[in-house]
């Protein structure tokens, strides 16, 4: 029987279960060098349990191979450009994953003491710094593992400095651009959501916000520059406006890719920001995760920062878990240890100049893609974009073909989509962000290949609707894995 | 800079044609206040050589060459070579949520693959593909139980983990959500089912044990069950030590099951990246946070795995989603995968066995603490805590946890863990330096 | 395509009810809006409902909407077919896919919802 059905380089593969067979194995531990224990007697034979049923048993070459096939069957910014927008898709440096894995580093236990951890301590000691020093805030924690988690993290922190001064108030305002972990988080915190709707420009209505703003309201969660790229001109006056009413502004950092040595949250009048390494620090995003989502903050949130707190004491670091006002603990341990070695190697790969130049040619590469497109893609906002840009679908939904049928479509070009319907404000989003690190020939082509696809929508829609073409997979049916969920893999 | 592929040619034409002259130009419009008018204060960049330097000598700040017997949540278990060279593949590594389902079958595929092999693990319906870690999959479950049983009150025992217990803290405060906390019985460090009892009530939405518990001894889960289930709560079972689901009896009985993944090749790192899971029965399914791997079919017929189930969502349901998460855990869920694939059926058994043999080893040494069965790591009540573990770090080894700190009635007292990778003659140092420590009456009494 | 007898919400429910007895559902023009429907969430038997309050929700892949009842009352029986095949909601919304049946606690409530001529005028003009 022949196999190999599917337009792919490698053999097909089953799942791993599906290749187990009895008695095959990938492992050998070593001998015993004490005496073993009987199971049943050392812990009672009630609890010790029967085989795992449907484990795998394969051996080492054929679990190599299971998960190398597995990988080529996914695109990967290694392959190309992958303009997401929102999740700032950049090239992830191999020094970083080198360093990462430097054994005392990755071998240190949480719990060893103090002293053998000066090390670990120093590189978390360092990054807080810089961090501090590319936001303009005065603290950092990294304790929270990623965005949403820093975004919890940030309006506890409000929610703990109101409380003190007495009301910690209702609700969380939102701009109707926001991500949906912006209301998540809010809902989490004990706070009403009241969505504010943008201006006809895309931005912070200051003079609706100031007739909204009150005594109920604890904070504004705003995105700067926002989920449409554009840089929130007014945010210096909407600080104004939540401080004299006694309300915080929070900013939802995973754009500060548009802003590292330009301009500083900080400076523009922020309270309590996240940032996301795995985004504008260029920590990999392993297909989902992990992250590292630091929240900086202003002295007055200081006291409140998760414990424990990193503190010199003499020449040495150490962990001051005596934080009667902190909000508690976001997390065990004290972080994203493995990514937060990753942001600071890249940050002392760029140093200060570096960084700024980066965020320079991010901004570029995105106005010029909106350069070069305009002509053939309805951009709904037409304010200037910083590090992405964000067209509709506008005029090919005329012809019935949506954001998404062209997001397919880029895939036989060998481009990752960008971010398809997302901000929600704009109908049939088409979100790009190239970030630096893709190089004038890259974009160029990525933009030849939306030309080409916006002219295909024209003379044969029927194509771009039923794309992608040259993969392994054609699209899958999303409908039924929801009408009838198989989350799991059972024996036939 | 090395990482910006662009010449300076090729960014005046990119300039060029967008009609701006200067870089600067790009940033106009900007209001004046908001910009910095100075370079960031960090040094220069520095080159690919002297970012390795800096790391091994910030490494060499660290404890280097110590034997460690420290376990408290992260274990010391052997990583194989397979699983580095698995996520190190740009294709998982650099790859970003499976959104676009028909060029990630790869990471769909081995997410299905792990909620699989995580519900044969745990014996539970559905796993989920992954949370920040098993701190923060603690308050998700409780969130869980609360919107499954329309109840508030959530009961945790002290033998969770204390570090687990102060997150759900900080999530519950702001939640109306008042967690209580019920003892252990002092004897056999199992669960005090008599506390648990009489702190039930009906408003109850779950009780949350763990097993192996803080003090690495198998627990009553099914005591737990009967008398959580007996006022209409659920009970989450949380684990921190995978590797002992190779032999221990899963926790059947637990509606929702909480876990950490660490010791399934995850290395330690100072904290994380770990991975969680939540697991749980079918019926809780639109219940459950984080991202679900779904099976279906593509259009031409061929099997093909997708995100599903999403509307629970914070992108799609916002303020009303069950939880916030976005981006997990995923590559170091992939780690775990890999391990699971690697030990297999056998493996993992005989992996656990090499743990409780190695464990029961030096307990037969030193007497534990607590009467009841224990898996890889154990209490010794030890008297001069800090002492023992300043000459223990003489003879190179890092002694056990000091419990004073999260138990204040077990300030004489130290959790070792001993794994597959610790040494007998190791061991035996350890046991030597306790005995002579304490006075004949406290170990072996 | 609009049903006579129903009387139809600005949210897209109608409701067909004859004394107090009423049957409740979202539109047609609500089910294209959403596309495939995959999930229907309804309430239990013996829940009392408020008009214009959410009774449940109805999903598609990427959207959650919520269904706001159209009269107040006592549901009686929910549409248990839902629960196996939420397709019918795509294929007939205004028959087998009805949602719940509710004892009605006011039926002069009907007089202000639209009757299927001012609805259909009313779809029109929302697009
Ligand atoms: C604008 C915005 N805010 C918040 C988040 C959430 O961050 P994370 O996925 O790290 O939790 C994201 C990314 O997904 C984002 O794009």
């Amino acid at each position: 029987m022949i196999n190999k059905v599917r337009p792919h380089l490698s053999q097909n593969e089953l799942l791993v279960f599906e290749r187990s067979s009895p008695g095959k194995k990938a492992y050998q531990l070593p001998e015993l060098d004490v005496p073993a224990v009987d199971a049943a007697e050392a812990l009672g034979a009630a609890n010790v349990r029967a085989e795992i049923e449907g484990f795998p048993e394969i051996s080492e070459v054929e679990a190599i191979r299971h998960f190398t096939r597995l990988s080529t069957w996914n695109y990967a910014i290694d392959y190309g450009m992958y303009p997401l927008g929102s999740c700032t898709m950049k090239y992830n440096p191999r020094i970083n994953e080198v360093v990462a894995r430097t054994e005392a580093l990755a071998w240190a236990h949480p719990y060893q003491p103090a002293a053998l951890a000066q090390g670990s301590m120093a590189v978390m000691a360092q990054l807080e710094a810089a961090l501090a020093e590319i936001t303009g805030m005065d603290a950092v924690t990294l304790q929270p593992a990623a965005g949403a988690h820093g975004e919890l993290t940030g309006i506890l922190l409000i929610r703990a400095l109101l409380e003190k001064r007495g009301n910690p108030r209702k609700k969380i305002l939102i701009p109707d651009s926001a991500h949906g972990t912006n209301p998540a988080t809010a809902a989490i915190a004990g706070y009403a959501v009241q969505n504010i709707p943008s201006s006809a420009t895309g931005v912070l209505d200051v003079s609706a916000l100031a007739q909204i703003v009150d005594k109920d309201v604890a904070a504004l969660m705003v995105t700067n520059p926002n989920t449409l790229g554009v840089f929130e001109e007014n945010i210096i006056q909407a600080a104004e406006i939540l401080h004299k009413k006694g309300a915080m502004l929070y900013m939802d950092g995973a754009n500060m890719n548009a802003l590292v040595g330009i301009a500083r949250p900080g400076d523009f009048g922020v309270d309590v920001m996240h940032l996301n390494l795995h985004k504008t620090f260029s920590t990999p995003h392993g297909g989902g995760g992990p992250g590292a989502g630091p929240v900086a903050v202003k002295k007055v949130l200081e006291p409140f920062l998760p414990a424990p707190r990193l503190k010199r004491t003499g020449k040495k670091w150490a962990w001051d878990y005596n934080r009667k006002r902190s909000i508690g603990r976001v997390k065990a341990y004290y972080g994203n240890f493995g990514v937060l070695v990753r942001a600071l190697a890249y940050i002392l790969a760029h140093g200060g100049p570096g960084l700024r130049n980066a965020t320079v040619d991010a901004v570029l590469n995105a106005v010029y893609i909106r350069k070069r497109l305009e002509a053939y893609y309805d951009l709904p906002y037409s304010q200037a974009n910083m590090h992405e840009v964000v067209f509709s679908d506008h005029r090919q939904a005329k012809l019935g073909v949506h954001t998404g049928d062209i997001a397919k479509r880029l895939i036989d070009y060998g481009f990752h989509p960008y971010t398809v319907s997302f901000p929600l404000i704009v109908h049939g989003a088409l979100m790009i962000e190239p970030t630096e690190t893709e190089g004038k020939h890259e974009i160029d082509q990525f933009i030849e290949a939306m030309i080409s696809i916006a002219q295909e929508i024209e003379t044969d829609p029927q194509l771009v609707k039923t794309a992608p073409h040259g993969t392994r997979t054609s699209r899958v049916d999303e409908v039924t894995a929801a009408r009838k969920p198989v989350l799991r893999w059972k024996p036939a | 800079m090395r990482y910006l592929p662009k010449s300076d040619f090729e960014r005046r034409e990119m300039l060029g044609a967008c009609g701006v002259s200067q870089p600067e130009e790009l940033f106009a419009h900007l209001p004046e206040a908001a910009r910095l008018g100075r370079p960031l204060n960090l040094a220069p960049g520095i080159s690919e050589y002297e970012i390795v330097q800096y790391f091994r000598d910030r490494a060499a700040e660290n404890g280097n060459g110590f034997a460690c017997f420290l376990g408290a949540g992260v274990y010391n278990h052997y990583r194989p070579v397979l699983v580095d060279t698995v996520v190190s593949r740009g294709e998982f590594l650099t790859s970003y949520t499976p959104y676009q389902a028909e060029i990630a079958q790869g990471t769909l595929t081995t997410i299905f693959e792990f909620q699989t092999m995580i519900c044969q693990l745990t014996g539970m319906d559905v796993a989920n593909a992954s949370m920040y870690d098993g701190s923060t999959a603690v308050p998700e479950a409780a969130m869980m139980a609360v919107r499954a049983t329309g109840k508030g009150r959530v009961l945790v025992a002290r033998s969770v983990h204390p570090e687990y217990r102060e997150v759900l803290l900080t999530y519950a405060k702001n939640q109306g959500m008042p967690v209580e906390e019920f003892g252990y019985d002092p004897e056999t460090g199992t669960l005090d089912l008599e506390d648990l009892e009489r702190k039930m009530d009906d408003f109850t939405a779950a009780v949350i044990v763990q097993t192996p518990n803080f003090f690495g001894i198998a627990d009553q889960v099914k005591e737990a069950a009967r008398i959580a289930h007996g006022r209409g709560a659920l009970l989450v079972v949380v684990f921190t030590e995978a590797v002992s689901l190779g032999i221990l009896e899963p926790p059947a009985e637990a509606d929702i099951v909480a876990g950490e993944l660490q010791s399934f090749a995850i290395s330690p790192s100072y904290g994380g990246p770990y991975a969680g899971i939540i697991a749980t029965r079918e019926k809780y399914i639109r219940q459950m946070p984080g991202r679900l791997v779904g099976q279906s079919v593509d259009s031409r017929g061929n099997r093909a795995f997708c995100l599903t189930l999403a509307t629970r969502e914070q992108h799609i349901r916002r303020e009303k989603a069950t939880s916030n998460i976005c981006t997990n855990q995923a590559l170091i869920a992939l780690m775990a995968t890999v391990f699971m694939t690697v030990y297999g059926k056998q493996g993992l058994r005989e992996l656990a066995e090499q743990n409780l043999a190695k464990a029961h080893y030096l307990a037969g040494k030193v007497k534990p603490r607590f009467s009841g069965p224990f898996f890889n790591e154990f209490v010794v009540k030890v008297g001069a805590v800090e002492d023992l573990n300043k000459q223990l770090l003489k003879k190179k080894i890092i002694g056990g946890l000091p419990l004073g700190r999260f138990y204040p009635e077990l300030a004489d007292s130290v959790l070792l863990c001993a794994t597959e990778m610790t040494r007998r003659a190791d061991m035996d140092v350890v046991a030597d330096t306790i005995l002579r420590a304490a006075t004949p009456t406290e170990v072996t009494a | 395509m609009y049903p006579e007898n129903f009387r139809y919400t600005k949210e897209h429910e109608w409701v067909a009810a004859v004394g107090d007895a009423g049957t409740i559902g979202i539109t047609d023009h609500a089910q294209q809006e959403l596309g495939d429907i995959v999930y229907v969430d309804l309430p239990k038997a013996g829940t009392h409902i408020e008009q214009g309050k959410s009774l449940g929700s109805v999903e598609s892949v990427k959207a959650v909407s919520d269904v706001y009842s159209p009269v107040s009352g006592e549901v009686t029986e929910i549409n248990q077919t839902l629960a196996e095949k939420p397709e019918i909601l795509n294929s007939d919304p205004h028959g087998a896919a009805w949602l719940v049946k509710i004892k009605l606690s006011a039926p002069a409530e009907l007089a202000g919802l639209m009757s299927a001529a001012e609805y259909e005028a009313y779809i029109g003009a929302e697009k």
